[in-house]
């Protein structure tokens, strides 16, 4: 059973929603439906399926629905029709107290602008989740403590978040929502508005906590770099469309149309695609009537710009290989090139 | 919720198009009661002179004039007389509470009264000297300035903090309110701009005629005019509280209660002190007109100096006025300043 799951669900801003909504059932663009009736689409018949413990990162421009999208988990936006489930349990038929048990306990959310209460501490802001499901006092301090200390912030618990820098505060952000310890994490662009450097620092740390901690992740970003980085799966969104799911390396080498293509044309290919992804099957690698020579083993999970440099010194074949040392295929120049060609 | 609101703007959109001949009926039936209930020597003869004699045309025609004067009067003889037990609670309620608050103030001893309201600038505004060290020299010099002035500077606090607690305890809530349910604002902002447009005497008659002379129709004269810039900037100051932090607070699963008491409010302080700082000025510029209904205060030096063309004596009493106000914008903008920084602590100071 996946853990969070959308079906089918249309959102359409507007004063009378559901009077447009046959409109774009048949087909009707975006630009159209406003044109004509004053309404924005903001979901397109948007299914998606996460399932426990991975991250699923949805992609797309500004305007595209993404952060309309990730409200719908936690229903800080209602669906104008549609089925948001999580758990198996449609979140759409819970009453008020359910919705906030379900928001106390379940999930919780990292914003791009951080959100952070700009009258309590950062001790405060990190027990914020746990203030409201009114636990004690001692108890918020000593989580709201190891928080802190985990996203590397002791000794900055009684600033206040003005005091603090982006990627600071920005790591409040992640220690408040991880402090109450929920199994879904929403991340709405949660890195978007930190400069560079520190925006890889984040995505390095977020890597490392998602290795031990193995959270359902749902990350919202407009960077396909930071997406292919983090995702498991990347959902691309246009226009309020999901026009694309897949693994990074699927929407890398079959992009399913020309805005994911040109979304992926810029892409450091070396950087995101692996070996297995790239390799021949042993078997067509012999028919081809190569001779195993010399060859360099590559693990099947490395990236390509990791034995590049290799290929290109020696002028060899690469022989992908498993954990357990077991051949799973070759790789020649020839593919190296097709995979690195940008068309 | 959604479905809620979508039938009910569909509800609007369908009535729209009986707006127009609606009014339009309105109007209609206002013409002919002004017309039927004009003095039959202002009427024409026949109605078909209107069409024969256009001088009608020229001057405003007595006959077209909509009797609202008779029907108000009429509508206030029957409120006292239905509800006057009602407005005497009222009256009694407010009246016991400005004597009892004016006889202990008038009763301790001045030093007392001074050092009083110097410790209560000390700590209101964050152990600011400056602040307490002036705010202590007005308070003296009201009483410096004329001895009379000092009981009657007492009346006049006594009014206007009774009013401002007034609209303390009724327009927080309301601002609130009308924060949260647009429809709500939508209906309140034009009796605000009503309450605020109506000239103060026009609110001053009523209120002589329900509670009698003296302190309590001022206090209700300072109430409704006073209250509108507390309603509007609570209001304000709550729908400026930054988006994303109320969202965050969602997030979270914070209740209506939590996000209001935990975030909301506290966000909005500073622009909810703004208010009551404007709406304790507006209620000191009020209780001097009121000393026309014979509400006693500061305020009657200033009427008497006029009576008597002294202009010493009006200057002096309004010297005292601005000394009052000065006292208690001083107070007030300290102690919000002071949450200001609660709120907002800027940056580390770098030296």
């Amino acid at each position: 059973m996946p853990k969070i799951e959308l079906k089918n669900v249309y959102k359409i801003f507007g004063e009378e929603p559901q009077s447009v909504l046959p409109l774009i059932k048949n087909g009707a663009t975006k630009e159209e439906i406003l044109e004509d009736t004053d309404h924005t689409v903001g979901l397109d018949n948007v299914s998606i399926c996460v399932e426990e413990g991975e991250t699923f990162v949805c992609m797309g421009l500004s305007g595209s629905g993404k952060s309309t999208l990730i409200r719908h988990i936690n229903r800080l936006i209602d669906p104008t029709e549609g089925e948001v489930l999580v758990d198996g349990v449609n979140v759409l038929e819970f009453n008020e107290k359910e919705l906030l048990e379900l928001r106390r306990h379940e999930m919780s959310m990292v914003f791009q602008r951080f959100g952070l209460f700009p009258h309590k501490t950062v001790k405060e802001n990190v027990a914020y989740g746990l203030e409201v499901q009114e636990k004690p006092l001692e108890e918020r301090n000593q989580t709201a403590e190891e928080q802190i200390k985990a996203v590397g912030l002791s000794g900055f618990e009684h600033q206040y978040p003005s005091q603090l820098s982006g990627g600071m505060q920005q790591r409040v952000g992640l220690a408040r929502a991880l402090a109450t310890n929920p199994g879904i994490l929403l991340m709405d662009e949660a890195f978007s508005a930190l400069d560079p450097l520190i925006r890889n620092d984040m995505q390095d740390q977020l890597v490392e906590l998602q290795s031990k901690l193995h959270k359902t992740i749902v990350f919202i970003t407009h960077d396909l770099d930071e997406s292919l980085k983090l995702g498991d799966h990347i959902g691309i969104l246009n226009d309020g469309k999901l026009v694309q799911v897949g693994k990074p390396e699927e929407i890398i080498m079959n992009p399913a149309d020309d805005y994911v293509a040109s979304f992926v044309k810029d892409v450091n290919r070396a950087k995101v695609l692996r070996a297995k992804t790239i390799m021949l099957s042993p078997e067509k690698y012999t028919a081809n009537g190569k001779g195993s020579g010399e060859t360099y083993k590559v693990l099947e999970n490395s990236f390509i710009e990791e034995f590049l440099p290799l290929v290109l010194e020696k002028r060899s074949v690469v022989e992908v290989i498993d954990k357990d040392g077991n051949n799973m295929g070759f790789i020649t120049e020839k593919e190296l090139a097709q995979s690195l060609s940008k068309t | 919720m959604g479905s809620q609101s979508l039938s009910h703007s569909g509800l609007m959109k369908k009535n729209k198009k009986y707006w127009v001949p609606l009014c339009l009926a309105v109007f209609a039936v206002l013409v002919v009661v002004s017309y039927r209930s004009a003095k039959p020597r202002y009427k024409p003869e026949n109605l078909s002179d209107l069409l024969s004699d256009f001088s009608w045309l020229g001057n405003w025609p007595k006959w077209l004039d909509f009797p609202l004067m008779q029907p108000l009067n009429a509508g206030f003889d029957w409120l006292i007389k239905e509800y006057g037990m009602f407005f005497d609670g009222i009256n009694n309620f407010l009246l016991g509470a400005y004597t009892l608050m004016k006889d202990f103030l008038v009763g301790l001893p001045w030093p007392l009264v001074v050092a009083l309201v110097i410790i209560l600038t000390y700590f209101a505004s964050g152990k600011k000297m400056g602040t307490t060290i002036m705010v202590g020299f007005c308070t003296f010099f009201i009483g410096f300035l004329s001895p009379r002035y000092w009981d009657k500077c007492i009346m006049t606090t006594c009014i206007v903090l009774i009013g401002m607690l007034l609209c303390l305890v009724v327009g927080i809530p309301i601002g609130i309110t009308m924060a949260r349910k647009p429809k709500f604002r939508k209906s309140l902002l034009p009796v605000l701009d009503l309450m605020q447009t109506i000239p103060s005497f026009c609110y001053l008659i009523p209120g002589i005629l329900l509670f009698g002379l003296g302190a309590v129709p001022a206090i209700i004269a300072i109430f409704v005019y006073s209250v509108p810039p507390l309603i509007r900037l609570t209001d304000l100051g709550i729908r400026l509280v930054d988006k994303e932090v109320v969202e965050a607070a969602d997030a979270f699963g914070a209740s209506k209660k939590q996000k209001l008491w935990g975030v909301q409010i506290p966000l909005a302080l500073p622009n909810i002190m703004q208010g009551i700082n404007q709406c304790v000025m507006m209620a000191l510029a009020m209780v001097v007109i009121a000393s026309m209904i014979g509400t006693r205060g500061i305020g009657d030096e200033v009427l008497l100096g006029l009576q008597q063309l002294n202009v010493g004596m009006a200057t002096e009493a309004g010297i005292a006025i601005v000394l009052l106000a000065i006292i208690f914008d001083r107070i007030t903008q300290a102690y919000g300043d002071r949450i200001q920084e609660k709120t907002k602590p800027k940056k580390l100071k770098k030296k």
